[in-house]
């Protein structure tokens, strides 16, 4: 099938979601981000890697963690970085998608880093944009957020070194996840043997398991015996309605507390991609417990974002 | 004026011929159909060697974008596609802007058409005010004014009552529903099928069961009612089960397929390709398997182009917020053309199915070549090979899931009424 984020010679032109990337290609970010972890533990956090760059976050739906930690990764590599939330601007006078990339291409901007609401809506960019043009998708819709995908890959290999036997549980709204899609992809690529989804039959997609996942109702079952846990964030909209009765049940029925964590392997590790309804998906004793691994995630972010840039922008083969 | 058609290979299934034949049009109406008839009889010779003659296509499902979406296109724009696809009998919904609620807008639409001479133009008119599910329209006075039928569009009538009332009363008169069947909620903002790929491009899927559970409700009502209904655009192996049963215990349905559905599945859609959002969604290759046998063994009993010109600019955008739709006028019969040639099926029985069998479904007497009848032509070359593409198409719609695909055969000329409305190459 045709993948439209590599470039003629196979080279990554864009980073729009995991699936179709090789495994070499995976490894070579995760390596490039553990050379840049190093970065930001020193005093002066900046390398010259993308000087005279512009980084362009276009923001079509609204996201302050995401955009900032993409913000911190562009500036550490020295480039200018201009933050457009499009969501209360040019879009609400009608502009279309297309105009306004094209607006800000004409301003000499090089690395766009989009999040949309619409699945494909990357993919849609980048197939209308001059090849010099970089476009990283920081999420579309449901479908993918390949930035996460890989920092929590980068994650799992800083605690567990070896992909190939582990097994990985995740938990939660995976119908509305870009997240769970993402990781679902990176850990098959990466050669983990046993994914699991756990969540109730209104939060899982049609034929997920075709996707390379064993599908669980019952977490106490879906817990037994793993390494790693994602829980995902259950969304408010999603309460109170015919998904879920009530944020009381999900928690009883689905929620990581210390009885259930006390399931999988002593040595498990806990992750969320942020932020987190503790109380709903998570007790905060878990969140907070030496398992939980969830604010390394978001330094560890920023390292694997800069290697996406980097990759891109074709400073670092 | 006379008009020779020469040495073609005739197919006109309603008469059982398919044989190498001369067609004599004259004064507008077939007047032979004969071995050799004598070139002197007509003013005008076609020479159709090699050539296909079949009568005019009936198409049930064609959106002619008028009145008020000319910004997509014209009637004459799209009249004239039709043409370029062999078409002389045109079905539109009545999904158009302001909708087809009252007598006033068809009998315009109808006047508007008959002026250009380029086929026969068959209005739905709305079964309910507005498309809005709730309130009955004139329906007497809509069918005065010109529509052939009652129809929803693609707005399904959500309450059961309201459904069942509007049967009653379509079967006090012995009008036709024309219907889709869909269960809105459960197709609220679905997008493509629901299955491995709605679930990989994170789209929302639109089940199997939108589309049963809706003909179940239709079939179940139509027999109670005695009405008459059309099932428009059936997609699912499951539905088509429910029709066949159907037309066994004798409920008064029939349905058809777009020719979308016979030749792509939701695998097409790849990376989000905008020109595979169609309504309903492509399935899954099952279904399109089932598709196939339902049509040879007639649970099918039509095929539509469900031609529907999008405008470019609302297919340049993520895939859900993009338009549905896709121009197909002009690649109907080249499409039934290349199911008989790759699938070996009885190219006559596929020409039933996009001429005669939809006068049928139509009551109308069309489709078919029999002396006397109003003299529509669609003459095919089934040799001709073609690019589909925005110079090739003639539909101001250039969006087509086949876009910059080869395709061999394309209508070479349409007459309508016994004037030449289409000639190519």
């Amino acid at each position: 099938m045709f993948n439209p984020q590599l470039n003629s010679k196979g080279n990554l032109n864009h980073l729009l979601s995991i699936e179709g990337l090789s495994i070499e290609k995976i490894i070579q970010i995760l390596d490039t981000a553990e050379s840049f972890l190093k970065i930001g533990e020193r005093d002066v956090k900046k390398v010259p890697i993308l000087r005279g760059k512009t980084v362009c976050n276009v923001f079509f739906e609204n996201s302050t963690r995401t955009r900032t930690t993409f913000e911190i990764a562009a500036k550490r590599l020295s480039a200018d970085v201009i933050n457009l939330n499009v969501a209360t601007s040019s879009q609400s006078k009608g502009e279309t998608i297309l105009d306004t990339i094209n607006n800000l291409i004409a301003m000499n901007a090089d690395i766009f880093v989009v999040r949309h609401s619409s699945s494909g809506a990357a993919h849609f960019i980048a197939s209308h944009v001059k090849p010099n043009i970089h476009i990283i998708n920081a999420g579309d819709g449901n479908h993918s957020h390949p930035t996460q995908g890989l920092l929590d890959a980068f994650t799992i290999r800083k605690y567990k070194t070896n992909f190939n036997k582990l097994k990985v549980a995740i938990v939660g709204d995976i119908l509305h996840s870009r997240v769970a899609r993402s990781n679902i992809h990176a850990l098959n690529i990466l050669g983990v043997p046993e994914i699991r989804v756990i969540a109730p039959k209104t939060l899982l997609p049609s034929e997920i398991d075709k996707l390379g996942v064993h599908v669980f109702h019952d977490i106490n079952k879906g817990l037994k015996d793993v390494d790693v846990i994602m829980m995902l964030r259950i969304q408010n909209e999603r309460m109170d309605g015919v998904m879920l009765p009530s944020q009381e049940e999900y928690f009883k029925t689905y929620g990581l507390n210390q009885t259930r964590l006390d399931l999988a392997k002593k040595d498990a590790i806990v992750m969320h991609p942020g932020p987190m309804n503790r109380g709903v998906e998570i007790d905060s004793a878990v969140a907070d417990s030496e398992q939980s691994v969830i604010l390394p995630q978001v330094t560890f972010g920023i390292a694997v974002r800069m290697a996406v840039m980097a990759i891109l922008a074709g400073q670092h083969s | 004026m006379s008009i020779l058609i020469k040495n073609g290979r005739v197919v006109d299934p309603k008469n059982n011929i398919d044989a190498n034949l001369d067609v004599l049009v004259a004064d507008g109406k077939i007047s032979e159909l004969n071995k050799n008839i004598d070139p002197k009889k007509a003013t005008q010779i076609i020479d159709a060697s090699k050539k296909i003659v079949i009568p005019g296509i009936v198409d049930l499902q064609l959106n002619l974008r008028e009145p008020g979406n000319q910004y997509k296109s014209t009637l004459e724009s799209e009249m004239k596609a039709a043409n370029a696809g062999g078409i002389t009998g045109m079905v539109c919904p009545p999904d158009t802007t302001p909708i087809l609620d009252e007598p006033g807008l068809v009998k315009m639409l109808k006047n508007k058409s008959e002026a250009l001479k380029l086929g026969n133009v068959y209005p739905l008119g709305a079964l309910t005010q507005k498309l809005n599910g709730k309130l009955l329209t004139e329906i007497n006075d809509l069918y005065e004014s010109g529509c052939i039928g009652f129809s929803q569009a693609e707005k399904p009538i959500q309450d059961t009552e309201v459904l069942y009332r509007s049967f009653q009363y379509l079967s006090t008169f012995n009008f036709k529903a024309f219907l889709r069947a869909e269960d809105a909620y459960l197709s609220e903002k679905g997008i493509i099928n629901a299955g491995e790929i709605s679930t990989r491009l994170g789209l929302k899927g639109i089940q199997s069961i939108s589309e049963t559970t809706a003909i179940n409700k239709i079939l179940e009502i139509a027999d109670l009612t005695k009405t008459k209904v059309h099932l428009n655009k059936i997609s699912t192996a499951e539905g088509l089960n429910l029709i066949k049963i159907a037309k066994k215990n004798g409920v008064n349905v029939t349905c058809d397929v777009s020719i979308h559905q016979i030749f792509l599945t939701d695998n097409d859609i790849g990376f989000f390709n905008t020109n595979c959002f169609l309504k309903p969604p492509l399935r899954k290759e099952s279904d399109r398997v089932k598709i196939i046998e339902s049509i040879i063994d007639g649970t099918i009993d039509a095929i539509c182009s469900d031609h529907s010109p999008v405008n470019e600019d609302n297919k340049l955008k993520p895939f859900a917020e993009s338009e549905y739709g896709a121009s197909s006028a002009e690649l109907l019969m080249p499409l039934i053309f290349k199911l008989s040639d790759e699938y070996k099926l009885d190219l006559s029985l596929l020409v039933n199915k996009i001429t005669y069998q939809p006068s049928n479904i139509l009551e109308i007497n069309k489709g078919n070549l029999s002396i006397n009848s109003q003299a529509d032509i669609c003459i095919f070359d089934p040799e001709y090979s073609w690019e589909i593409n925005s110079k090739t198409l003639i539909s101001e719609g250039k969006n087509t899931p086949f876009l910059n695909q080869n395709l061999t055969g394309k209508v070479s000329s349409t007459i309508f009424n016994g004037n030449i409305v289409f000639i190519d190459h």
